[in-house]
């Protein structure tokens, strides 16, 4: 479902150029759960947001769905943004002065529309039926991830992008929300496709991909 | 439909989280609408005042007085180019008008027993009363009989009254004027002091002055007046019938092309459409003076904006993560600024009346709020609202995501 050949990223530097991403080719199957591992500055995040389409390759191409978006101009990227990625960030990014069901709907505003109860629907999902109407100020960590996963799931979106969705969290919301993302894979046959740290996490991937200065390095099927 | 309202309460979301800083914010605009809207009205209540004293004037008056002459390139003083045969020809061959009055002024001594006065004494016909709107308080105007038959009677102004006879009644008293002897058989009402008031008048037969003082003779041997004032049937008609009259006189007195008029005309209508083109253009004046608050509370909407969208940076990052187009983020931000300025053109407008109302009813001043003031205000906010989110909403569109993601 997603193919990648031959993509490089560099960003101008100065007078030199800095290449974050050299030549990486990888597919990854639908329904597949992967994780990516590398150090910091090995550009797993630069590929996350490639993936992502929140920014273009330098060289290289990117399928997702058996079309070439590397290409695309912003609008493009953007609608598929909207219909087929849904993110989940380390910090959840959630906006602190709307209700988490409000924060859901945010999600589907650029998807085709707001739609209530599928927004309560995937809140029930996660578990927070009962927190439909709190304020991320007035949620656990835990539970603001978990309205940042209803905010991604509610677009039914083809690809599940998490970048250290664990790292704000303590251990046992971690793996809170490991059980949560491991479940919809097993339920709903998700793709996802999350960037970590955490060996906890990496476990329950089929697939681990490890990352170095812009290459992968290694490649294990669990 | 419903993407708009979704984006509606959005809107909606942002500004109600800020609630002293939006209202700040459109304080701008709230009082330069108010003060756009207040001077507007006072100006136009100026010029519906000043319409509404030449109406009582009578607005289809026209007047016709003698032009200073010039003669071989050199100017002189009034001359005495109108005649009664003017003034007949007028009333025979110029269509559309009701009456004409030709009177004879001239400067005489009044004496009433020990007082006496120097005043303008005005020979006119019968017509003149109804042409130039006047009415007698007491007594009466002198008759058609009393014209015909040139009879000493006079219709003294009520300033001129007081002069000569304090409180008593002048009524069927004798009163001597230069070499004659009248009798008073009316007083005006009173008019108000002004220009040419009638107030300070003495009229008179104009048969009745042919014999107290010489009424000059031009060279053609016509019957010299000092004025003619006629009364046009529809006002609408006046620009015409004074290009009628003009020709007329022209060729009554044989000018050539290339000579100047030896008289001048003046009719209301022209005079009202020059003073209500005057305070026309200081109601213009007024309320561009006001457009520049409205303008500076633009600016305010505009660095509010910048300020807005640099704090919600990382808010648009997610939007943009979410999917959310560029156009998506300019049309939210530019929308929430015109919403902003047209609340503020709204607030502003109804205080605006509202001080246009009590400034109207305590009698302070005329004012007259019209409803296209007031579109033309809240409008007018709306497009600053525009103008200046313009830029920072399309700043807020321009971010990159993945670095507004990035910001605290």
């Amino acid at each position: 479902m997603i193919r990648l050949e031959s993509i490089t990223k560099s960003y101008p530097m100065g007078k030199r150029e800095l290449v974050v991403l050299k030549g990486i080719t990888l597919n990854i199957e639908k329904g597949e759960l992967v994780a990516i591992m590398g150090p910091s500055g090995s550009g797993k995040t630069t590929l996350l947001n490639l993936l992502g389409c929140l920014d273009k390759p330098t060289s290289g191409s990117y399928y997702l769905e058996d079309r070439e978006v590397s290409r695309l101009n912003s609008g493009e990227l953007a609608r598929i943004r909207g219909q087929k990625i849904g993110f989940i960030f380390q910090t959840f990014n959630l906006l602190s002065r709307l209700t988490a069901l409000s924060n859901v709907e945010l999600g589907m505003t650029y998807a085709g529309g707001i739609n209530r109860q599928r927004a309560i629907e995937a809140l029930a999902k996660v578990g927070l039926s009962d927190r439909v109407n709190h304020r991320p100020i007035e949620l656990s960590g835990g539970e603001q991830q978990r309205v940042a996963i209803a905010r991604a799931l509610v677009k039914d979106p083809a690809l599940f992008l998490a970048d250290e969705p664990t790292g704000q969290l303590d251990s046992r919301s971690g793996e809170e929300i490991i059980s949560i993302l491991t479940s919809l894979h097993a339920e709903q046959g998700i793709t996802l496709v999350v960037v970590t740290h955490d060996a906890n996490i990496a476990q329950f991937c089929q697939r681990i991909i490890h990352l170095k200065d812009g290459e992968i390095v290694a490649e294990e099927s669990v | 439909m419903k993407k708009w309202l979704d984006l509606l309460s959005t809107i909606w979301l942002g500004l109600s989280t800020h609630k002293l800083r939006s209202f700040l914010t459109i304080l701008g605009i709230v009082i330069g609408v108010a003060s756009v809207i207040i001077l507007m009205s006072i100006g136009r209540g100026a010029t519906a005042q000043i319409l509404s004293n030449i109406q009582r004037m009578g607005s289809n008056l026209v007047t016709i007085m003698p032009g200073s002459f010039s003669f071989g390139g050199i100017r002189g003083g009034v001359s005495q180019t109108l005649t009664m045969e003017d003034a007949e020809a007028i009333s025979q061959q110029v269509p559309d008008i009701s009456a004409v009055a030709p009177s004879y002024s001239s400067n005489l001594q009044l004496v009433v027993g020990g007082k006496n006065t120097n005043s303008q004494v005005t020979g006119v016909t019968t017509e003149y009363m109804s042409v130039n709107n006047l009415k007698v308080a007491s007594g009466t105007f002198f008759s058609g009989q009393d014209y015909e038959r040139g009879a000493k009677v006079a219709v003294l102004g009520s300033s001129v009254v007081e002069t000569l006879f304090g409180s008593t009644s002048p009524i069927g008293q004798q009163m001597r004027m230069g070499t004659i002897i009248v009798r008073v058989i009316g007083v005006l009402e009173s008019k108000g002091g002004g220009f040419n008031s009638p107030d300070e008048a003495v009229f008179i037969p104009l048969t009745a002055m042919q014999q107290a003082v010489s009424q000059p003779r031009t060279a053609q041997g016509g019957r010299v007046v000092s004025s003619i004032t006629l009364t046009v049937s529809d006002e609408k008609e006046s620009p015409q019938v004074v290009e009628e009259i003009t020709s007329l006189l022209r060729d009554r007195h044989r000018l050539g092309a290339g000579t100047d008029d030896d008289f001048r005309i003046m009719s209301m209508e022209e005079l009202a459409s020059a003073l209500s083109q005057a305070t026309g253009t200081m109601t213009l004046l007024l309320g561009a003076i006001a457009g520049i608050s409205l303008l500076v509370g633009g600016i305010g909407v505009m660095n509010i904006m910048l300020v807005s969208v640099l704090e919600r940076t990382r808010e648009i990052g997610i939007r943009k993560a979410l999917g959310a187009r560029e156009r998506d983020i300019w049309v939210q931000f530019l929308i929430e600024a015109a919403l902003l300025t047209f609340a503020g053109g709204i607030i502003g407008a109804i205080i605006g009346w509202l001080v246009s109302y009590f400034v109207n009813s305590m009698g302070l001043m005329t004012t007259v709020v019209t409803p296209d003031i007031v579109i033309l205000a809240v409008s007018v906010s709306v497009f600053i609202g525009l103008f200046f989110g313009f830029y920072p909403a399309w700043n807020a569109s321009r971010l990159n995501p993945i670095e507004a993601l990035r910001s605290e």
